[in-house]
Protein backbone atom coordinates (compact mmCIF):
# COMPACT_ATOMS: atom_id res chain seq x y z
CA UNK A 1 0.00 0.00 0.00
CA UNK A 2 1.22 3.24 -0.80
CA UNK A 3 0.82 6.72 1.34
CA UNK A 4 -1.82 8.33 -0.77
CA UNK A 5 -3.55 4.69 -0.90
CA UNK A 6 -3.64 4.88 2.64
CA UNK A 7 -4.89 8.35 2.92
CA UNK A 8 -7.77 7.11 1.06
CA UNK A 9 -8.83 4.73 3.55
CA UNK A 10 -8.34 7.02 6.34
CA UNK A 11 -10.71 9.32 4.44
CA UNK A 12 -13.01 6.67 3.50
CA UNK A 13 -13.88 5.85 7.14
CA UNK A 14 -14.13 9.43 7.83
CA UNK A 15 -16.39 10.18 4.97
CA UNK A 16 -18.84 7.04 7.20
CA UNK A 17 -18.15 8.86 10.56
CA UNK A 18 -18.59 12.49 9.78
CA UNK A 19 -20.99 12.40 6.84
CA UNK A 20 -22.02 16.22 6.92
CA UNK A 21 -18.16 16.77 5.74
CA UNK A 22 -17.19 18.35 2.84
CA UNK A 23 -13.94 16.11 2.28
CA UNK A 24 -13.49 17.06 -1.23
CA UNK A 25 -10.44 19.93 0.05
CA UNK A 26 -9.01 18.32 2.59
CA UNK A 27 -5.55 19.72 3.44
CA UNK A 28 -3.12 16.38 4.16
CA UNK A 29 -0.66 18.58 5.98
CA UNK A 30 -3.05 19.96 8.52
CA UNK A 31 -4.76 18.98 11.79
CA UNK A 32 -8.14 17.11 10.64
CA UNK A 33 -9.62 18.59 13.57
CA UNK A 34 -8.90 22.48 12.58
CA UNK A 35 -10.44 21.79 9.45
CA UNK A 36 -13.31 19.34 9.92
CA UNK A 37 -16.26 18.93 12.97
CA UNK A 38 -14.29 15.86 14.79
CA UNK A 39 -14.43 15.64 18.33
CA UNK A 40 -12.45 13.03 20.92
CA UNK A 41 -15.60 10.17 20.14
CA UNK A 42 -15.11 10.81 16.23
CA UNK A 43 -11.18 9.71 16.48
CA UNK A 44 -12.45 6.50 18.99
CA UNK A 45 -14.40 5.70 15.13
CA UNK A 46 -11.43 6.08 12.99
CA UNK A 47 -9.19 3.92 15.39
CA UNK A 48 -12.52 1.63 15.70
CA UNK A 49 -13.05 1.36 12.34
CA UNK A 50 -9.19 0.46 11.84
CA UNK A 51 -9.68 -2.24 13.87
CA UNK A 52 -13.18 -4.17 12.46
CA UNK A 53 -12.31 -2.71 8.76
CA UNK A 54 -8.95 -3.81 8.86
CA UNK A 55 -7.33 -5.45 11.62
CA UNK A 56 -5.51 -2.51 12.56
CA UNK A 57 -4.37 -1.41 16.37
CA UNK A 58 -3.29 1.70 16.87
CA UNK A 59 -2.47 1.77 21.02
CA UNK A 60 -3.71 5.02 23.16
CA UNK A 61 -0.17 6.13 22.89
CA UNK A 62 -0.09 6.50 19.35
CA UNK A 63 -3.61 8.25 18.87
CA UNK A 64 -1.51 11.59 18.51
CA UNK A 65 -0.27 10.46 14.82
CA UNK A 66 -4.04 10.49 13.27
CA UNK A 67 -3.79 13.93 14.16
CA UNK A 68 -3.57 14.37 10.01
CA UNK A 69 -3.97 12.30 7.24
CA UNK A 70 -0.09 12.94 6.21
CA UNK A 71 0.62 11.62 9.86
CA UNK A 72 -2.04 8.86 9.43
CA UNK A 73 -0.11 8.05 6.43
CA UNK A 74 3.20 7.99 7.90
CA UNK A 75 2.13 5.82 10.68
CA UNK A 76 -0.12 3.34 9.26
CA UNK A 77 1.34 2.75 5.58
CA UNK A 78 4.25 0.56 7.50
CA UNK A 79 1.32 -1.31 9.45
CA UNK A 80 -0.65 -1.84 6.98
CA UNK A 81 2.33 -3.37 4.64
CA UNK A 82 3.44 -5.84 7.93
CA UNK A 83 -0.04 -7.36 7.49
CA UNK A 84 -0.17 -7.51 4.53
CA UNK A 85 3.47 -9.51 4.59
CA UNK A 86 1.90 -11.72 7.11
CA UNK A 87 -0.62 -12.55 4.41
CA UNK B 1 -52.85 27.07 47.25
CA UNK B 2 -54.22 28.08 43.57
CA UNK B 3 -51.95 25.86 41.19
CA UNK B 4 -51.05 27.69 38.37
CA UNK B 5 -53.57 26.65 35.16
CA UNK B 6 -51.60 24.74 32.60
CA UNK B 7 -52.19 24.46 29.34
CA UNK B 8 -50.81 22.42 25.84
CA UNK B 9 -49.57 24.92 23.38
CA UNK B 10 -47.96 22.52 20.77
CA UNK B 11 -47.92 19.21 19.22
CA UNK B 12 -45.26 17.49 17.77
CA UNK B 13 -45.90 13.83 16.30
CA UNK B 14 -44.99 10.89 15.10
CA UNK B 15 -47.35 8.10 14.53
CA UNK B 16 -47.07 4.51 11.99
CA UNK B 17 -50.11 6.23 10.60
CA UNK B 18 -48.91 10.10 10.30
CA UNK B 19 -45.93 12.51 11.11
CA UNK B 20 -48.45 15.09 11.84
CA UNK B 21 -50.81 15.78 14.31
CA UNK B 22 -53.42 16.28 10.64
CA UNK B 23 -52.13 14.04 8.70
CA UNK B 24 -52.58 11.00 12.14
CA UNK B 25 -56.32 12.97 12.88
CA UNK B 26 -57.66 12.40 9.57
CA UNK B 27 -56.19 8.90 9.22
CA UNK B 28 -58.12 8.33 12.72
CA UNK B 29 -61.17 9.21 11.30
CA UNK B 30 -60.76 7.88 8.17
CA UNK B 31 -60.11 4.35 9.57
CA UNK B 32 -56.51 4.27 9.02
CA UNK B 33 -54.26 1.58 10.29
CA UNK B 34 -50.36 1.45 10.24
CA UNK B 35 -49.02 -1.50 10.86
CA UNK B 36 -46.77 -3.21 8.60
CA UNK B 37 -44.83 -6.34 8.11
CA UNK B 38 -40.61 -6.25 9.31
CA UNK B 39 -38.30 -8.21 9.93
CA UNK B 40 -36.79 -8.80 13.22
CA UNK B 41 -33.61 -10.05 13.96
CA UNK B 42 -33.85 -13.88 15.05
CA UNK B 43 -37.36 -13.75 14.54
CA UNK B 44 -38.23 -13.28 11.16
CA UNK B 45 -41.29 -11.03 9.53
CA UNK B 46 -43.16 -9.59 13.00
CA UNK B 47 -46.00 -7.29 12.72
CA UNK B 48 -45.29 -3.35 13.46
CA UNK B 49 -46.11 0.02 14.15
CA UNK B 50 -43.18 1.86 11.93
CA UNK B 51 -42.82 5.98 11.74
CA UNK B 52 -41.67 7.17 8.41
CA UNK B 53 -40.75 10.90 9.39
CA UNK B 54 -37.44 12.00 8.05
CA UNK B 55 -35.19 12.61 10.57
CA UNK B 56 -32.66 14.53 8.54
CA UNK B 57 -35.67 17.29 8.73
CA UNK B 58 -34.10 18.26 11.85
CA UNK B 59 -30.86 16.45 12.60
CA UNK B 60 -27.32 16.21 10.67
CA UNK B 61 -26.47 12.64 9.48
CA UNK B 62 -23.81 12.81 12.14
CA UNK B 63 -26.31 13.15 14.83
CA UNK B 64 -28.27 10.29 13.68
CA UNK B 65 -25.73 7.65 13.05
CA UNK B 66 -24.10 8.54 17.16
CA UNK B 67 -27.90 8.61 18.55
CA UNK B 68 -30.63 6.74 19.02
CA UNK B 69 -33.83 5.94 17.28
CA UNK B 70 -35.52 7.47 20.21
CA UNK B 71 -33.48 10.67 20.29
CA UNK B 72 -34.50 10.53 16.68
CA UNK B 73 -37.79 10.49 17.42
CA UNK B 74 -38.11 12.90 20.50
CA UNK B 75 -36.07 15.70 18.13
CA UNK B 76 -38.24 15.36 15.41
CA UNK B 77 -41.37 15.92 18.30
CA UNK B 78 -39.82 18.22 20.02
CA UNK B 79 -38.83 20.61 16.78
CA UNK B 80 -42.41 19.86 15.74
CA UNK B 81 -43.74 20.52 18.63
CA UNK B 82 -41.81 24.18 19.13
CA UNK B 83 -42.96 24.57 15.78
CA UNK B 84 -46.29 24.40 16.24
CA UNK B 85 -46.45 26.58 19.14
CA UNK B 86 -44.96 29.12 17.61
CA UNK B 87 -43.13 30.42 20.17
CA UNK B 88 -40.29 32.60 19.54
CA UNK B 89 -38.00 29.53 20.31
CA UNK B 90 -34.70 31.48 19.72
CA UNK B 91 -35.26 34.51 21.85
CA UNK B 92 -36.32 32.04 25.04
CA UNK B 93 -33.98 31.67 28.03
CA UNK B 94 -32.63 28.31 27.41
CA UNK B 95 -32.29 27.54 31.06
CA UNK B 96 -36.12 28.02 32.16
CA UNK B 97 -36.85 25.15 29.43
CA UNK B 98 -37.68 21.18 31.01
CA UNK B 99 -37.77 18.61 28.98
CA UNK B 100 -39.82 15.44 30.35
CA UNK B 101 -40.05 12.49 28.35
CA UNK B 102 -41.67 9.06 28.58
CA UNK B 103 -39.94 5.53 28.07
CA UNK B 104 -41.49 2.58 28.51
CA UNK B 105 -37.42 1.21 28.15
CA UNK B 106 -34.19 2.59 26.84
CA UNK B 107 -31.06 0.86 26.06
CA UNK B 108 -32.39 -2.37 25.06
CA UNK B 109 -31.66 -1.64 21.28
CA UNK B 110 -28.29 -0.33 21.45
CA UNK B 111 -27.09 -3.44 23.43
CA UNK B 112 -28.85 -5.74 21.32
CA UNK B 113 -26.90 -4.41 18.17
CA UNK B 114 -23.40 -4.46 19.92
CA UNK B 115 -23.99 -8.09 21.41
CA UNK B 116 -24.92 -8.94 17.38
CA UNK B 117 -21.92 -6.56 16.22
CA UNK B 118 -19.20 -8.38 18.63
CA UNK B 119 -20.81 -12.07 17.48
CA UNK B 120 -19.18 -11.21 14.28
CA UNK B 121 -15.57 -11.06 15.99
CA UNK B 122 -15.79 -14.55 17.94
CA UNK B 123 -17.73 -11.83 21.14
CA UNK B 124 -13.81 -10.01 21.85
CA UNK B 125 -15.26 -7.09 23.35
CA UNK B 126 -12.51 -4.67 22.17
CA UNK B 127 -15.00 -4.22 18.78
CA UNK B 128 -17.90 -3.02 21.85
CA UNK B 129 -18.90 0.71 20.46
CA UNK B 130 -17.50 3.81 22.57
CA UNK B 131 -20.98 5.25 21.84
CA UNK B 132 -22.92 2.37 23.83
CA UNK B 133 -23.08 4.65 27.21
CA UNK B 134 -24.37 7.27 25.89
CA UNK B 135 -26.89 5.34 23.59
CA UNK B 136 -28.20 3.51 26.52
CA UNK B 137 -27.94 5.95 29.47
CA UNK B 138 -31.97 6.16 30.38
CA UNK B 139 -31.72 9.87 29.64
CA UNK B 140 -30.72 9.09 26.57
CA UNK B 141 -33.41 10.87 24.58
CA UNK B 142 -33.92 13.94 26.31
CA UNK B 143 -30.18 14.26 26.47
CA UNK B 144 -30.23 14.29 22.70
CA UNK B 145 -33.39 17.02 22.37
CA UNK B 146 -31.55 19.54 24.86
CA UNK B 147 -28.45 18.91 22.98
CA UNK B 148 -29.79 19.50 19.67
CA UNK B 149 -32.03 22.24 21.13
CA UNK B 150 -29.84 23.62 22.75
CA UNK B 151 -32.16 24.08 26.40
CA UNK B 152 -29.59 23.87 29.21
CA UNK B 153 -32.51 23.51 31.60
CA UNK B 154 -33.66 20.24 33.12
CA UNK B 155 -33.73 17.29 30.65
CA UNK B 156 -34.52 13.68 31.29
CA UNK B 157 -37.17 10.98 30.59
CA UNK B 158 -39.29 9.39 33.13
CA UNK B 159 -39.82 5.72 33.41
CA UNK B 160 -42.74 4.00 33.80
CA UNK B 161 -43.37 1.50 31.01
CA UNK B 162 -46.65 2.16 28.96
CA UNK B 163 -47.84 4.43 31.67
CA UNK B 164 -45.17 6.99 30.48
CA UNK B 165 -46.61 9.23 27.90
CA UNK B 166 -49.13 10.56 30.45
CA UNK B 167 -46.29 10.49 32.63
CA UNK B 168 -44.40 13.45 30.66
CA UNK B 169 -47.60 15.34 30.40
CA UNK B 170 -48.27 15.21 34.80
CA UNK B 171 -44.38 15.23 35.05
CA UNK B 172 -44.40 18.63 32.83
CA UNK B 173 -47.33 19.70 34.66
CA UNK B 174 -45.93 19.97 38.28
CA UNK B 175 -42.64 21.19 37.32
CA UNK B 176 -44.32 24.38 35.78
CA UNK B 177 -46.67 24.55 38.62
CA UNK B 178 -43.52 24.53 41.25
CA UNK B 179 -42.28 27.25 38.95
CA UNK B 180 -38.82 24.76 38.21
CA UNK B 181 -39.27 25.75 34.61
CA UNK B 182 -40.89 27.94 32.85
CA UNK B 183 -41.59 25.97 29.33
CA UNK B 184 -42.20 22.39 29.28
CA UNK B 185 -41.72 19.73 26.37
CA UNK B 186 -42.78 16.41 27.38
CA UNK B 187 -44.88 13.31 26.37
CA UNK B 188 -43.30 9.95 25.55
CA UNK B 189 -41.47 8.32 22.77
CA UNK B 190 -40.61 5.05 21.84
CA UNK B 191 -38.27 2.99 19.60
CA UNK B 192 -39.20 -0.82 20.61
CA UNK B 193 -39.59 -1.93 17.35
CA UNK B 194 -35.87 -2.11 16.94
CA UNK B 195 -34.97 -4.48 19.98
CA UNK B 196 -35.85 -8.21 19.12
CA UNK B 197 -36.46 -8.63 22.86
CA UNK B 198 -39.53 -6.81 23.46
CA UNK B 199 -40.88 -9.05 20.29
CA UNK B 200 -39.62 -12.46 22.09
CA UNK B 201 -40.91 -11.03 25.54
CA UNK B 202 -44.49 -10.53 24.85
CA UNK B 203 -43.95 -13.82 22.06
CA UNK B 204 -42.95 -15.83 25.19
CA UNK B 205 -45.52 -14.87 26.89
CA UNK B 206 -48.04 -15.34 24.57
CA UNK B 207 -49.33 -11.81 24.15
CA UNK B 208 -48.18 -10.91 20.55
CA UNK B 209 -51.01 -10.64 18.24
CA UNK B 210 -51.06 -12.19 14.53
CA UNK B 211 -53.14 -11.50 11.66
CA UNK B 212 -52.65 -12.30 7.77
CA UNK B 213 -53.39 -8.81 7.75
CA UNK B 214 -51.22 -6.63 9.03
CA UNK B 215 -53.66 -3.68 9.55
CA UNK B 216 -56.08 -5.53 11.03
CA UNK B 217 -53.44 -7.55 13.75
CA UNK B 218 -54.36 -4.87 16.45
CA UNK B 219 -58.22 -5.55 17.63
CA UNK B 220 -59.20 -4.63 21.27
CA UNK B 221 -62.50 -5.35 22.30
CA UNK B 222 -62.57 -7.68 19.54
CA UNK B 223 -63.23 -11.45 20.38
CA UNK B 224 -60.88 -12.95 18.11
CA UNK B 225 -58.35 -10.38 19.49
CA UNK B 226 -54.68 -11.99 20.28
CA UNK B 227 -52.09 -9.56 21.55
CA UNK B 228 -50.25 -6.51 21.15
CA UNK B 229 -48.83 -5.33 17.74
CA UNK B 230 -45.67 -3.51 19.16
CA UNK B 231 -44.83 0.37 17.77
CA UNK B 232 -42.53 2.75 17.71
CA UNK B 233 -43.54 6.49 17.19
CA UNK B 234 -43.63 10.02 19.58
CA UNK B 235 -45.45 13.22 20.36
CA UNK B 236 -44.18 15.48 22.46
CA UNK B 237 -46.27 18.91 23.88
CA UNK B 238 -45.51 22.32 24.66
CA UNK B 239 -46.87 23.04 27.85
CA UNK B 240 -47.39 26.23 29.47
CA UNK B 241 -48.56 28.41 32.67
CA UNK B 242 -52.09 29.59 30.73
CA UNK B 243 -50.27 33.14 31.75
CA UNK B 244 -47.60 32.98 30.03
CA UNK B 245 -49.29 31.48 27.07
CA UNK B 246 -51.86 34.10 27.03
CA UNK B 247 -49.49 36.89 27.26
CA UNK B 248 -47.68 35.89 24.27
CA UNK B 249 -51.11 34.76 22.22
CA UNK B 250 -50.62 31.42 22.02
CA UNK B 251 -53.16 29.29 20.79
CA UNK B 252 -54.33 26.64 23.29
CA UNK B 253 -55.03 23.05 22.61
CA UNK B 254 -56.79 22.25 25.55
CA UNK B 255 -56.27 22.94 29.77
CA UNK B 256 -54.42 20.23 31.79
CA UNK B 257 -57.65 19.38 33.88
CA UNK B 258 -56.70 16.70 36.43
CA UNK B 259 -54.41 13.69 36.75
CA UNK B 260 -53.49 11.06 38.51
CA UNK B 261 -50.91 8.02 39.07
CA UNK B 262 -50.87 5.24 41.41
CA UNK B 263 -49.58 1.31 42.02
CA UNK B 264 -51.33 -1.84 41.98
CA UNK B 265 -48.93 -3.46 44.01
CA UNK B 266 -50.33 -7.07 42.49
CA UNK B 267 -48.27 -7.95 39.99
CA UNK B 268 -45.55 -7.91 37.47
CA UNK B 269 -47.79 -8.34 34.35
CA UNK B 270 -51.51 -8.49 35.42
CA UNK B 271 -53.37 -5.54 35.35
CA UNK B 272 -55.33 -4.92 38.55
CA UNK B 273 -59.21 -3.02 37.74
CA UNK B 274 -59.39 -1.90 41.26
CA UNK B 275 -56.73 0.12 41.15
CA UNK B 276 -57.32 1.01 37.94
CA UNK B 277 -60.47 2.77 38.93
CA UNK B 278 -58.79 4.04 41.92
CA UNK B 279 -56.35 5.94 39.42
CA UNK B 280 -59.54 7.13 37.23
CA UNK B 281 -61.72 8.12 40.37
CA UNK B 282 -58.33 10.52 41.37
CA UNK B 283 -58.11 12.09 38.61
CA UNK B 284 -62.04 13.38 38.36
CA UNK B 285 -61.69 14.54 41.38
CA UNK B 286 -58.53 16.58 41.21
CA UNK B 287 -60.23 17.94 38.10
CA UNK B 288 -63.77 18.79 40.16
CA UNK B 289 -65.65 16.22 37.73
CA UNK B 290 -68.19 13.71 38.05
CA UNK B 291 -67.89 10.70 35.81
CA UNK B 292 -70.77 12.05 33.44
CA UNK B 293 -69.08 15.32 32.58
CA UNK B 294 -66.18 13.39 30.91
CA UNK B 295 -66.81 13.12 26.99
CA UNK B 296 -63.95 10.98 25.55
CA UNK B 297 -62.46 7.97 27.66
CA UNK B 298 -59.37 6.95 25.87
CA UNK B 299 -58.64 3.79 27.05
CA UNK B 300 -55.17 1.96 27.20
CA UNK B 301 -56.53 -1.74 26.54
CA UNK B 302 -53.95 -3.33 24.21
CA UNK B 303 -55.60 -6.28 22.82
CA UNK B 304 -54.72 -9.05 24.88
CA UNK B 305 -57.58 -11.20 25.71
CA UNK B 306 -57.34 -10.57 29.33
CA UNK B 307 -56.22 -6.65 29.98
CA UNK B 308 -59.04 -5.38 27.81
CA UNK B 309 -61.30 -7.33 29.94
CA UNK B 310 -59.83 -5.99 33.29
CA UNK B 311 -59.80 -2.26 31.85
CA UNK B 312 -63.16 -2.34 30.70
CA UNK B 313 -64.07 -3.94 34.06
CA UNK B 314 -62.74 -0.31 35.81
CA UNK B 315 -64.48 2.17 33.17
CA UNK B 316 -67.94 0.14 33.54
CA UNK B 317 -66.96 0.51 37.18
CA UNK B 318 -67.12 4.01 36.83
CA UNK B 319 -68.36 5.56 34.13
CA UNK B 320 -71.23 2.45 33.80
CA UNK B 321 -74.38 3.60 33.41
CA UNK B 322 -75.69 7.43 33.98
CA UNK B 323 -72.94 8.49 31.63
CA UNK B 324 -75.13 9.28 27.94
CA UNK B 325 -72.61 11.73 27.29
CA UNK B 326 -69.25 9.70 27.67
CA UNK B 327 -68.02 7.88 24.58
CA UNK B 328 -65.19 5.61 24.64
CA UNK B 329 -62.44 4.84 22.03
CA UNK B 330 -59.15 3.18 21.55
CA UNK B 331 -56.18 4.55 19.23
CA UNK B 332 -53.84 1.46 19.48
CA UNK B 333 -56.35 -0.24 17.11
CA UNK B 334 -54.83 2.01 14.03
CA UNK B 335 -51.10 1.78 15.67
CA UNK B 336 -50.63 -1.04 18.10
CA UNK B 337 -49.13 -0.23 20.85
CA UNK B 338 -46.46 2.63 21.07
CA UNK B 339 -45.09 1.67 24.83
CA UNK B 340 -43.99 4.92 26.11
CA UNK B 341 -45.25 6.68 23.56
CA UNK B 342 -48.61 5.29 23.34
CA UNK B 343 -50.16 7.77 26.07
CA UNK B 344 -48.94 10.86 24.68
CA UNK B 345 -50.07 10.11 20.93
CA UNK B 346 -53.53 8.46 22.44
CA UNK B 347 -54.18 12.01 23.86
CA UNK B 348 -53.12 13.97 20.52
CA UNK B 349 -55.26 11.68 18.29
CA UNK B 350 -58.30 12.86 20.71
CA UNK B 351 -57.60 16.71 20.69
CA UNK B 352 -59.13 17.37 17.55
CA UNK B 353 -62.33 16.57 18.91
CA UNK B 354 -62.59 19.76 20.62
CA UNK B 355 -62.84 21.57 17.48
CA UNK B 356 -64.72 18.67 15.40
CA UNK B 357 -66.73 16.88 17.53
CA UNK B 358 -65.97 13.85 16.21
CA UNK B 359 -64.47 10.65 18.18
CA UNK B 360 -62.61 8.64 16.40
CA UNK B 361 -63.46 4.87 16.48
CA UNK B 362 -61.99 1.73 17.70
CA UNK B 363 -61.33 -0.38 14.71
CA UNK B 364 -61.11 -3.52 13.50
CA UNK B 365 -64.12 -4.87 15.78
CA UNK B 366 -65.97 -7.47 13.99
CA UNK B 367 -67.20 -9.23 16.58
CA UNK B 368 -67.55 -7.52 20.20
CA UNK B 369 -66.37 -9.31 23.25
CA UNK B 370 -69.55 -9.26 25.43
CA UNK B 371 -67.30 -8.37 28.17
CA UNK B 372 -65.94 -5.36 26.49
CA UNK B 373 -69.52 -3.57 25.38
CA UNK B 374 -69.29 -0.82 27.36
CA UNK B 375 -71.96 2.04 26.88
CA UNK B 376 -70.48 4.64 24.75
CA UNK B 377 -68.10 2.08 23.07
CA UNK B 378 -67.41 3.89 19.20
CA UNK B 379 -66.70 1.15 16.80
CA UNK B 380 -65.24 1.30 13.63
CA UNK B 381 -67.02 4.52 12.40
CA UNK B 382 -66.48 7.91 14.01
CA UNK B 383 -69.15 9.11 15.77
CA UNK B 384 -70.30 12.94 16.03
CA UNK B 385 -71.30 13.93 19.22
CA UNK B 386 -72.93 17.25 20.97
CA UNK B 387 -70.08 18.28 22.83
CA UNK B 388 -66.70 17.71 23.41
CA UNK B 389 -65.57 19.42 26.52
CA UNK B 390 -63.15 17.00 28.68
CA UNK B 391 -61.00 13.79 27.37
CA UNK B 392 -60.17 11.54 29.82
CA UNK B 393 -56.79 9.23 28.59
CA UNK B 394 -56.17 6.11 30.68
CA UNK B 395 -52.50 4.35 30.28
CA UNK B 396 -51.34 1.65 32.27
CA UNK B 397 -48.10 -0.43 32.48
CA UNK B 398 -46.31 -3.28 33.85
CA UNK B 399 -45.45 -3.49 37.70
CA UNK B 400 -48.75 -2.41 37.79
CA UNK B 401 -48.47 1.81 37.24
CA UNK B 402 -51.45 3.54 36.58
CA UNK B 403 -51.99 6.98 34.62
CA UNK B 404 -54.75 8.91 34.22
CA UNK B 405 -54.66 12.79 32.40
CA UNK B 406 -57.68 14.97 31.80
CA UNK B 407 -57.50 17.67 29.47
CA UNK B 408 -60.19 19.85 29.24
CA UNK B 409 -61.76 22.18 26.31
CA UNK B 410 -60.18 25.17 27.18
CA UNK B 411 -62.26 28.26 28.39
CA UNK B 412 -61.20 31.59 29.96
Amino acid sequence: MTKEECKKVVLDIIADIAPDEDLSNVKPDVRLRDQLQLDSMDFLDIVMELRKRHGIEVPEADYLQLASLDSSAEYLTPKFNALAAKG
Amino acid sequence: MNPSRIVITGVGLTAPNGNSLMEFRQNLLGGVAGIERIEIRYMGPQLAGVCHFDPLRHQKKKEVRVGTRAGSISIYCAREALADSRVDFERMPKDRIGIYIGCTEHGNVATENEIYNISKFDYDTKYWSHYHNPRTVANNPAGETSLNLGVTGPAYTIGAACAAGNMGLIHATQMLRLGEVDFAICGGVSESIHTFGIFAGFKSQNALASHEDPKKASRPFDRARNGIVISEGGCLYTLERLEDARARGARIYGEIAGYHVNSDASDYVLPNPIRQQECVRASLRRAGLEPREIHIVNTHATATPQGDIQECEAIRAVFGEGCPDTFVNNTKSFIGHAMGAAGALELAGNLPSFDDLNVHPTINVDDLDPQCALPGLVLNQPRRVPRVDTILNNSFGMLGINSTLIVRRFVP
